[in-house]
Parts: structure tokens; C-alpha cells; sequence
């Protein structure tokens, strides 16, 4: 087994210790006595009992969450398709331009797409509401899903999907029993990352959003702008162990799946 | 016919979602600002067919790039946003480098771990990211707090509002973009290389300049462009922990459109933001596909 030396034991204790020492004030916070956020007055968790009582969050909750299904999973199918195309489809016209445009949202600076989505939203007379933040989201999370399931493909065993058209399987066929069982773990990271990305946003989300579908974060960010408040402390805390039990469950499955083909296999082989 | 399905249905969403806002957004930048909803009045209109576009070409003026490049506001904002950018890419380069080394050189059975530490912050709400710095950097705030009780410094340090502790959340915020190509690019370094040129009588700190450096260059090119560009445009960041001196190009558009409701101008600051950008987009796009391709 290979040690690690001290430079390396530092800088990974160093790095780690900023990158969650802060969540952890944020989370012991959430359950301070006193308004605020930086004396420790006891332990309390009466601003999770406030945080319940808040109509205007629990609506806002509500349309990230509708948002958040609708918009990640068109971008699944609609990114899938393309990471399909980028990997499959060999040369075609305006294959540059297809890759520019797949490429470029992962880097775009929000406030551009938010300002051009919206724009055109009002150039096509379309009412911003629920509607409007589902195509935007949907537009940049189907780039995101595109590389993840791209890369998937990319080491995909090709002869399996020739293997099973020889067989006499249609394209579809061959896609929907060979291919996709195959790169489903892509698929599905690619909806969660969709996911989490459609319920995070703010900038796209104030610029395409109506006055009757302010999300989540667009009443975070009105909230903190002026202050701290343990009131978002509390929904923090909330947001981070939901997203901690996701990511941990998410690699124990993944771990086990493996562990499982590893088997099958080995049993194969012999 | 299939394939030309399949490749058409996310080519003509992105060309509808995608390139055509960007087009719009060209339109009413040379449009002229005027008190109405929507406040502009378009100067170019398609529905009079060729003489439309005609007495456009002929009326067509940049008034609004002549403002932009006349008030000195913008050009502050877009060079100290680049400032700003590149400072920011250089100090989470640094932060990034060695955490990333760090968990390629890690045992096989912590890798996973580690992996998970690094991209669990990443799900978490990038909004609440940088809030949570805000009660750490204020004037009253923990580290002030700390700082003073073990006697470092007698007043509080003024961090929060300004441009510090925006460094600070973009390097936060950030990080694991810049840590995760390095670290697949470390990953796939084969080690008997470095044996190599021990042997040969480099020592470790010149192997690690001479082979680990050059190996885990295109990494690093993945990770600095992965931070720099979305750095350039940042709202969030410097709205919650800059003061009202940190100027970003980003904050300036969104006051253009919001507050002062003024679409013309906030859409030719966009389209310069998006020209600026333009080459360190096509470079990081370049950089991905020979990726690709080396993978392949």
C-alpha cells in the first residue's frame, strides 16, 4: 500500500478543511437560539418550526421542484440524443456548429443566456411563468447531459449494438436493449446533475420567471442580499443533507452495480 | 431519414433556444432605448421584406456601442472583471494543484472518497455556497472573531465588500472544476516515468517540473478556462460578498436590464461580453475534442 507523504496529507487536509468548514458554520448555525448568526446563544431548532410556517418559501419550494422534474427530464432524452449524434453520427452537415452549440452553454456566462432566453421569449410573446424557466433550464442542462452520456459512449464496445442489428433488431430495438441498458448509469447521472443544476439556478431563472413563479433560489437571493438570516441557514442545512444522503446513496448503488458486473463476468468467464 | 430524426430534434431545440436569442439579442442592441414596454423601438423590420432591411442598413448606428465605449463605466467593468477573472483562475489553480495531486497520489481505496468529498460541495447549491461566507468574512464574523481572540490582530479586518472576498467565493465556488481535470489527468500518469527520471538523475522536485508538469498540462488548460470564462460573467458572487466599489461586468448588466430597464444597452454589453469570450470559448472547445479524440 502506498502512503501519503506529508506535503500530500497537508494540502489534501488543508483543501478539504476549506472546502467544508464553512458548510459546517452554516449548518451549527442553523440551529442557534439567537437571531444572530455569528454569537452562539444554544442549541434551538425553532427556525427550522418558522422556516414550515413560511408560505412564501414553501411555494417557492413547490415551482423549483415542478421545474426541476419537467426540465431534467426533457434534458435527459433531448441531451442523450445528442451525445448520441456527437459520438455516432460521424460527419454530417453543420456538425461545427452543432458541437459549438453544445459546448458553449457549459461555459456561457448566465447572465447572457438569462438576458437572450428572455428576449426571445418576449420576441415570440410567450408569458413568462412555469413554461418559460422549463425551456431555459432545459436548454443548458441537455449540454451537461450530453457530455456526461457522451463520455459513457465514447468507451461503449460498438460490435454489441452490430452484434444485435445482425440479429435482426431495428436501430430502436438495438438502442433500447443493448445501448441503453449499457450507458443507463450516464443517463441517469446526466438527469441528476440536470436536476440539481434546474433547482440551484438563480440568474436564468430571475430573467425568464413571472411574477407567479418565483422559485426557490430567486427567494434565497432576495433574502440574503441585505443580511444573513438563520431562517436560510435552517433551509441550507435542509438542502445540504438532502443533496449528501443523494450523492452518498447514489455512489453505494453504483459501487454495488459494479461489484455485481465484476461477478457476473467472472461467473461468465468460467 | 432516421438519423436525420435524431440528429434534427436537439439541433433545431438548440438553434431555437440557443443561436437565436443570441441573434435577438444583436437586434436590440442596435435598437434605440425608448419609454415603452418593451422598452425599445426596433429599428429593423423584416415585415416591409427588402426595403425594411434597406432603411435599416441606412438608419443602422452603434449608439449604443459609442455609449458603452463613450462612459467609462463599462470599460472599467470589463477590465476589472477580467482582473478579477484572472486573479481568481491563478489563486484556484493554485488551491486546486495540490489537492488534486494529493488524491492521485492517495491509496487506491481512499480515491473514491476523496472523489466524493470533492464533488459533493458541487451538488450542493452554489447560492448557499457563497452565502455561507458571508457570516464567516463580515466584520463581526468568525474569522474576525477568531483572529482577534488569538490575538493576530487588534481590529476587525474589512473582508466582506470587497473585492477579497470576492477571490475568495470564486476560488470557494469554483474549485472542484478546476481540481477534477487536473486529477483525471494526474490519474492516467504513469508512474514509472517519474521512476525513469529519478534513475536518470532528475531530482524529485525536477521531475515533477519536467514530467508531471507537461503531463497534466491539458488539465490544467480544462480546468483554468472551466473557471475563468463563467468567472468573467459572474453575478452571484460579487452581488453577495463585493461592495459597491467591485465592479463586474456581469452586476453591471443586470442593473442595466433590472434597474435601469434600459434592454438596448444591457444587450450591447452582452454581445461585447460574449465577443471577449468568444476565444477563450472556441480554445476550451478546441482542447475538449482533441480530448475526445485522444480517448477515442
Amino acid at each position: 500500500m502506498r502512503r501519503l507523504s506529508w506535503f500530500n496529507t497537508v494540502s489534501l487536509t488543508l483543501g478539504f478543511a476549506f472546502l467544508y468548514i464553512p458548510m459546517i458554520i452554516l449548518i451549527t448555525y442553523s440551529f442557534n437560539a439567537g437571531k444572530l448568526v455569528t454569537v452562539w446563544s444554544g442549541f434551538s431548532t425553532k427556525w427550522y418550526g418558522e422556516l414550515f410556517r413560511n408560505e412564501a418559501f414553501l411555494d417557492a419550494a413547490w415551482v423549483t421542484l415542478k421545474v426541476a422534474v419537467m426540465s431534467s427530464s426533457i434534458a435527459t432524452v433531448l441531451g442523450t440524443m445528442a451525445a448520441y449524434v456527437m459520438v455516432r453520427a460521424g460527419r454530417f452537415p453543420g456538425r461545427t456548429v452543432f458541437s459549438g452549440m453544445i459546448y458553449a452553454p457549459l461555459v456561457m456566462p448566465e447572465v447572457i443566456t438569462g438576458l437572450s432566453l428572455l428576449l426571445l421569449f418576449i420576441a415570440i410573446g410567450l408569458d413568462r411563468g412555469v413554461l418559460t424557466i422549463v425551456l431555459a433550464h432545459t436548454t443548458f442542462s441537455m449540454c451537461f447531459v450530453s457530455v456526461v452520456v457522451s463520455s459513457r459512449l465514447v468507451t461503449f464496445d460498438q460490435s454489441l449494438e452490430e452484434a444485435a442489428l445482425d440479429l435482426g433488431c431495428t436501430g430502436f430495438e438495438a438502442f433500447r436493449l443493448v445501448t441503453l441498458p449499457i450507458i443507463m448509469p450516464a443517463v441517469v447521472s446526466g438527469w441528476l446533475l440536470a436536476f440539481t443544476l434546474s433547482l440551484d439556478d438563480l440568474v436564468i431563472a430571475s430573467f425568464t420567471s413571472g411574477p407567479s413563479s418565483t422559485t426557490l433560489p430567486i427567494k434565497i437571493f432576495s433574502a440574503v442580499r441585505l443580511g444573513v438570516s438563520p431562517e436560510i441557514n435552517a433551509l441550507s442545512t435542509i438542502m445540504i443533507g438532502l443533496v449528501t444522503v443523494g450523492v452518498i446513496g447514489a455512489s453505494l448503488t453504483s459501487k454495488r452495480s459494479i461489484a455485481k458486473r465484476q461477478k457476473d463476468e467472472q461467473e461468465a468467464i468460467i | 431519414m432516421k438519423r436525420f430524426g435524431l440528429i434534427s430534434v436537439p439541433y433545431l431545440w438548440l438553434l431555437a433556444l440557443f443561436l437565436v436569442p443570441f441573434l435577438i439579442v444583436l437586434k436590440i442592441s442596435l435598437s434605440d432605448t425608448a419609454l415603452a414596454i418593451p422598452p425599445y423601438t426596433p429599428t429593423l423590420d423584416i415585415s416591409q421584406g427588402w426595403e425594411g432591411i434597406k432603411a435599416w442598413w441606412i438608419a443602422l448606428d452603434l449608439e449604443n456601442y459609442f455609449w458603452l465605449a463613450s462612459d467609462d463605466l463599462y470599460w472599467k467593468a470589463y477590465l476589472s472583471s477580467l482582473k478579477i477573472a484572472i486573479i481568481s483562475t491563478i489563486l484556484t489553480l493554485m488551491v486546486g494543484y495540490p489537492i488534486a495531486y494529493g488524491m492521485s497520489r492517495a491509496p487506491d481505496e481512499w480515491r473514491p472518497t476523496l472523489m466524493m468529498l470533492i464533488i459533493l460541495p458541487f451538488w450542493t447549491s452554489f447560492l448557499i455556497r457563497v452565502y455561507s461566507w458571508k457570516a464567516i468574512l463580515s466584520n463581526e464574523g468568525l474569522l474576525n472573531q477568531l483572529l482577534m481572540y488569538l490575538g493576530v490582530i487588534q481590529e476587525p479586518l474589512v473582508i466582506l465588500n470587497t473585492n477579497i472576498a470576492v477571490y475568495i467565493g470564486i476560488v470557494y465556488t469554483y474549485l472542484p472544476f478546476m481540481v477534477l481535470p487536473i486529477y483525471s489527468a494526474l490519474e492516467r500518469l504513469d508512474e514509472s516515468l517519474l521512476e525513469a527520471a529519478e534513475d536518470l538523475g532528475c531530482s524529485r522536485l525536477k521531475a515533477f517540473w519536467l514530467v508531471t508538469m507537461p503531463l497534466s498540462k491539458q488539465g490544467i488548460i480544462a480546468g483554468s478556462f472551466l473557471v475563468f470564462i463563467p468567472a468573467m460573467g459572474e453575478f452571484v458572487i460579487p452581488a453577495l460578498l463585493g461592495g459597491s466599489k467591485t465592479l463586474m461586468i456581469g452586476k453591471v448588466l443586470w442593473e442595466e436590464f433590472f434597474s435601469n430597464r434600459d434592454w438596448p444597452v444591457a444587450s450591447a454589453v452582452a454581445v461585447v461580453l460574449l465577443l471577449l469570450l468568444i476565444i477563450p470559448i472556441v480554445l476550451f472547445q478546441r482542447n475538449e475534442e482533441k480530448q475526445r479524440e485522444a480517448e477515442k
